[in-house]
């Protein structure tokens, strides 16, 4: 018999968890849903801003959500410099599909090892208040290092979802994930938007990489972890919607904890990879897809 | 379509680059010189080398070349990217590792089995995602790795995540140390994959393949069965690299998943046929041989975490400038001399 309370406990503690799982999403559901971009060096931005928040953190002793909204602009710059290199180098020439995969999975493994070399494989943790102390309702605990990430998150998806729908440049994000032909017919530049989008989704890891090490000790190979559950995330969501992202986010976050509070820790990686092929296999629109 | 110069039809200009296409002369050379060019290798290593760290080293450059090559069967020749080599060569080496606590099979026997275990997991693979566009199957397979991995951690019968020591057999069955033996079986697979590639390239399912490769639609219109044949591609792909893991226990001595799955499997792999060249049976040959070497000696001389940012700077810089890897400069060369 499994106890109501262990199992409620397990179900906000997912909702929770995947709340965050959105902040960590938010940034390939505009590179690959929106942009057709395979960013898949994705968590190795996410590992970057989680080690920027580290150092900022460790020397300086500011709080790491606010590092990591400071950071922001700079990987905005990095993202438009990468997607740079990735247009000229395979956009232009209509080769962005293999060799545009394994430009970026380079990056991606690059930037784990660069990572390794300067920092080791040990574990590191940022100081905040709220690491530590939970709010307490009945028998449901709110671990504040839980609720603040998730709580970060929602609002960075309002912002967004605001920004896309209300803004020029927004809305000229949306008209290149709809049709980019149409676009270039209304003598508009697509590359000029993909970049300041491309730029947008690479900031939000800066976020999320604060929000990751708020949640967790963090070494550099854990972002490859999120690989999986990133794109699995993606996929459930539909692509290029916000809400059915969350949707997912949640999905995943909820099972994953069930699984590590019946099942134990070691089991939960394998459930949202799991999720992954068989949505892949049976429902590749997402859930809530068309 | 991905493989540069689209002004021409891809085809023909690989035929005149590196052999003359369809001549038998050429394939017979092939076939006499391989099996010479491996002899010759076994008999010189075998008897001029003394030192057993060249064994050591000559097995992973001969593993790497059985990977990059099992890797452009699909990647190269059919344009589906796989990441998740590591899965399929854990596989082939978890597979060794069961089949030595049961029973006392010859390690060519267990790389016959751990390639069909690992043969079974690409064709399931391929089943559950190549019905998509292909970027949903890259994804796939990293996902693949991930799973496996984690399976094989719950899975003490194996050692879990803790690794499990395997107990090299006192002698080899065949004269020489028990490393020599296990060099001497790479080398063999190395030769049999080789083979394969070629045989598959200048066969109809290598034609078939380059189709799917330059235009999924147009093939599947002109009455290719792309799905079988991609299906044939990842079981084969997927059936080598699971060959090549399968000495690995007795290579190795402890296995353990985090270094069995590692990601610069899957790495090595997919940059060496693009350094090499992915059009050709060469092209990996040539990127292995190079990355291995060239990681090999950074081991020894450096250290092993700045190999591997060689490997991904080279692999990064290969596909900017050069997208048709080493081959297809040399190939680019010789065409413009000749005109």
């Amino acid at each position: 018999m499994i106890s109501l309370d262990l199992a409620v406990n397990a179900i906000v503690a997912g909702l929770l968890l995947g709340g965050f799982y959105a902040a960590v999403t938010v940034g390939v559901t505009i590179s690959f849903g929106m942009l057709d971009i395979v960013n898949i060096a994705h968590p190795a931005f996410i590992m970057l801003g989680s080690f920027v928040a580290y150092i900022v953190n460790s020397n300086f002793a500011v709080d790491p959500i606010l590092i990591g909204v400071v950071m922001a602009p700079v990987f905005f710059l990095a993202g438009m410099g990468v997607y740079q290199i990735y247009y000229y180098a395979f956009e232009r020439r209509g080769e962005e599909s293999i060799q545009g995969l394994a430009f970026f999975f380079g990056l991606l493994f690059v930037g784990e090892v660069a990572l390794i070399l300067v920092f080791g494989v040990d574990y590191r943790f940022v100081e905040a208040p709220y690491i530590g102390p939970s709010l307490h309702f009945g028998f449901v605990d709110f671990p504040l290092r839980m609720l603040i990430p998730f709580l970060i998150s929602l609002l960075m998806l309002a912002v967004l979802q605001v920004f896309l729908g209300r803004t020029f440049i927004g809305r000229a994000i949306l008209a290149v994930s709809q049709d980019r032909l149409a676009l270039q017919l209304m003598a508009a530049n697509p590359s000029r938007v993909k970049r300041i989008a491309f730029g947008i989704s690479i900031a939000t890891a800066s976020v999320a990489g604060a929000l990751l090490i708020i949640i967790q000790p963090v070494e550099p190979s854990i972002g490859r972890d999120y690989i999986g559950r990133i794109f699995a995330i993606c996929v459930l969501g539909g692509m290029t919607s916000f809400p059915g992202m969350l949707a997912g986010a949640m999905l995943i976050g909820i099972v994953e904890s069930i699984t590590s509070t019946f099942y134990g820790p070691s089991w939960a990686p394998a459930v949202a990879f799991g999720f992954l092929l068989l949505t892949l296999a049976w429902r590749p629109a997402g859930i809530l897809g068309r | 379509m991905m493989h540069g110069n689209r002004s021409e039809t891809p085809l023909p200009h690989r035929g005149k680059g590196v052999i003359p296409r369809g001549s038998e002369m050429g394939t017979a050379k092939f076939w006499i010189g391989s099996v010479l060019v491996g002899v010759v290798f076994l008999v010189l290593t075998r008897w001029l080398i003394t030192n057993e760290y060249y064994f050591f080293a000559g097995y992973q450059v001969l593993q790497f070349i059985v990977l990059a090559t099992a890797w452009n069967i699909l990647g190269g020749y059919t344009g589906y990217t796989n990441f998740g080599t590591g899965a399929f060569f854990a596989v082939g080496a978890y597979s060794a590792v069961v089949l030595h606590k049961l029973t006392s099979l010859p390690v060519p026997v267990m790389m016959l089995i751990g390639g069909v275990m690992s043969g079974i997991i690409g064709f399931g693979m391929g089943y559950l995602t190549l019905r998509l566009k292909g970027v949903f199957f890259a994804i796939a397979t990293l996902a693949l790795a991930i799973v496996a991995q984690t399976l094989i951690v719950n899975w003490d019968y194996v050692g879990g995540a803790r690794g499990v020591y395997v107990i090299r057999p006192q002698h080899a069955p065949i004269s020489g140390s028990y490393i020599q033996y296990l060099y001497s079986l790479m080398l063999a697979l190395t030769w049999v994959s080789v083979a394969i590639a070629r045989t598959i390239e200048r066969s109809q399912l290598g034609l078939g393949f380059n189709a799917i490769r330059d235009d999924e639609l147009a093939a599947e219109a002109a009455g290719v069965p792309t799905l079988r044949l991609k299906l044939i591609a990842t079981t084969l792909s997927g059936a080598l690299m699971g060959m090549s893991g399968a000495p690995l226990p007795y290579y190795v001595t402890y296995l353990d998943p985090a270094s069995s799955f590692n990601l610069s499997y899957a790495v090595n792999s997919v940059a060496m046929p693009m350094i090499g060249g992915m059009t050709s049976w060469i092209g990996p040959i040539v990127g292995a041989v190079l990355l291995g070497t060239i990681q090999q000696l950074a081991t020894v001389t450096i250290s092993s975490a700045l190999n591997l940012l060689i490997v991904g700077v080279l692999l990064i810089v290969f596909v900017i400038i050069a997208p048709n890897g080493i081959v297809g400069l040399v190939q680019s060369r010789w065409r413009a001399r000749i005109r």
